[in-house]
């Protein structure tokens, strides 16, 4: 993906004068090449994320269309407040990329994992939150900013897990992508937020050898989001599990059961994601089964949700 | 007019008008206003705020949000804000609140939390040294702004990349929300550390408008620093009352003391001042 966003921004750049790349020091064997061409639009800030998103005020201010390049763990978790007060207040073009969202950076341990950003990107309210799944998403996602008047946040996966089986225009923002249609009367609709498609992806074989009929969808926005095409997707299923690599609290699960209740929708709700910050690293792999969010964990609990009275 | 002799009109006019839009909304932060009074002044008339196009005019930054109402009073002074506009301070859906907004003329940042325009600004700098502009950007600020983390990784930005064009202009009032500098974070030396940071260092009277206008001089040496002018001004310079006083930074005005302090500020106290 973050491959996928070098090549974006490198065409994106040579069409628009207006881009300029900041990173916090992060980007080793990624960011070069868009050093290399673009050299005076190019400025490592150091390691200073708060200054990363000052200076991308001051830029965006003046007409410019600055990435904010840094870790998902600390783009928003660090700089918060600047975040806030400046591109969010100014309503400013300003790109934050957070790499490594949830707990991709695995072995590094608990510092370097982003499990409350989507949460404090949701209570920014008026920032972009893009979730791209595979790296076609990535790049799709960095042309669709072109559209977005104000900030955006950008939160990249850090592992390659392939690419989505659906069609061109792989992202549009605010559009779900429905990856496996189980029809109006599913058992259970599976919506994933961002690289964890891929995960709801393998365990719906699993489930539909049970005879659990599933629907999976892939959403790679939070906002905007159409909240029409959640009810539509959700309505009918006899339980609805919010997929993500993120806590449990402000991201994905969270929003679905806000439009769930404010649209009086009954089925079961289950917020898949993490539930604790205690416990020990490990590869993004590893901590998923950990965690019970890989697909034999998810087809299990499911499978289970669903024989409960 | 000499140039200082503006200033030192404009620096009246803008304590008047401090004075006066403070007891009508019954609003404090004077002291601070009040100490940025003639710096203030010294800036909108050193700078082009308004004549060239938009994109190379010179920009002036105040980063000490609660001192809005010199920024405010200044913009007028140069008729960037008309000059009724502080009639609505503080009103009721108004934009010209206690903190500086984007949305009112002149104003290029929303400021008032601490530290945060000083990056903005750099980035502004920046800018304009991407644009090839020659504009400037300048960035008032208070002394209790360099307790910020935010503070020092912009100006190591600024210093780092050579932005001359830019600099930051310190209100050294030595007073900060609940303390004098020196018992809270004791700052000094602070020439020395700017200087430490890649700054060109200036130490001037802010209440001179010589020593202003002189600060705010490009120097012809070509020395590529980005520039620190350090101002030493008192906590609510020319009202006896509030001067170097910290409730000042808080407090509202009763008549009476605002019709003190209006006496106090005239042109009678200004060449008091001048005269030290």
């Amino acid at each position: 993906m973050r491959r996928a966003l070098v090549d974006a921004l490198i065409e994106l750049a040579a069409r628009d004068e207006r881009v300029v790349l900041l990173t916090a020091d992060l980007g080793f064997a990624f960011l070069e090449a868009f050093r290399d061409r673009f050299p005076t639009r190019f400025f490592n800030v150091g390691v200073a994320e708060d200054n990363l998103i000052g200076l991308a005020t001051g830029l965006g201010a003046d007409g410019f269309v600055p990435f904010a390049y840094t870790m998902a763990a600390f783009a928003l978790p660090r700089a918060f407040e600047i975040v806030r007060n400046g591109p969010v207040a100014h309503r400013l073009p300003v790109r934050i990329v957070g790499v490594g969202g949830g707990f991709d950076y695995g072995t590094d341990g608990p510092s370097h994992y982003a499990l409350d950003d989507l949460a404090l990107a949701r209570a920014l309210g008026e920032i972009d939150v893009f979730v791209p799944a595979d790296a076609i998403q990535a790049r799709d996602a960095v042309q669709a900013m072109s559209g977005c008047a104000g900030p955006v946040y950008l939160r990249l996966g850090t592992e390659l897990r392939g690419v989505l089986p659906i069609p061109a225009r792989a992202f549009e923002p605010g559009r779900i992508r429905t990856l496996k249609e189980g029809g109006p009367r599913s058992d259970v609709c599976l919506l994933a937020l961002g690289p964890t498609a891929f995960d709801a992806l393998e365990a719906a074989p699993l489930l539909e050898a049970a005879g659990i009929v599933t629907t999976v969808v892939a959403v790679s926005s939070l906002r905007p989001l159409l909240v029409e095409d959640i009810i539509r997707v959700v309505s009918g299923a006899r339980m609805v599990v919010t997929l993500e690599n993120h806590a449990v609290e402000g991201g994905l699960g969270s929003l679905v059961a806000e439009v769930m209740a404010e649209a009086r929708l009954r089925p079961r709700l289950w917020r898949a994601g993490v539930t604790t910050r205690r416990f020990a690293p490990g590869r993004p792999s590893y901590l998923r089964a950990q965690l019970g969010l890989d697909a034999s964990s998810l087809a299990r609990r499911i499978g289970e949700a669903l024989r409960e009275p | 007019m000499p140039l200082d002799d503006r200033v030192r009109a404009s620096a009246v006019a803008i304590r008047q008008a401090i004075l006066r839009a403070s007891r009508r909304a019954n609003r404090g932060h004077i002291g601070s206003a009040l100490s940025v009074a003639d710096l203030v002044a010294g800036i909108v008339h050193a700078l082009d705020l308004g004549r060239r196009p938009e994109e190379d005019r010179d920009r002036f930054v105040l980063s000490k949000g609660h001192a809005a109402l010199a920024y405010y009073a200044g913009l007028q002074q140069v008729g960037i804000l008309g000059s009724s506009a502080l009639d609505e301070f503080c009103a009721d859906g108004s934009r010209l609140a206690t903190h500086p907004d984007r949305g009112v003329p002149g104003v290029s940042f929303s400021t008032g939390s601490l530290g945060l325009g000083v990056s903005y600004s750099v980035g502004s700098a920046l800018a304009a040294r991407l644009r090839g502009s020659s504009r400037r950007t300048v960035a008032l600020m208070s002394d209790a702004e360099l307790n910020c983390g935010l503070t020092w990784e912009a100006l190591m930005f600024a210093a780092h990349h050579r932005l001359h064009r830019f600099q930051i202009v310190i209100d050294l009032n030595g007073s900060q929300a609940f303390g004098a500098t020196s018992d809270v974070l004791d700052l000094r030396p602070i020439a020395a550390r700017l200087e430490a940071f890649g700054f060109r260092v200036d130490e001037i009277d802010g209440h001179d408008p010589r020593q202003i206008r002189e600060a705010l001089e490009m120097p012809a040496d070509g020395d590529r620093r980005p520039r620190a002018t350090v101002a030493s001004t008192k906590l609510g310079h020319g009202v006896s009352f509030m001067e170097g006083r910290l409730e000042w930074h808080y407090r509202p005005m009763t008549d009476d003391q605002y019709h003190q302090a209006m006496l106090e500020v005239g042109p009678s106290c200004d060449e008091r001042s001048s005269t030290r």
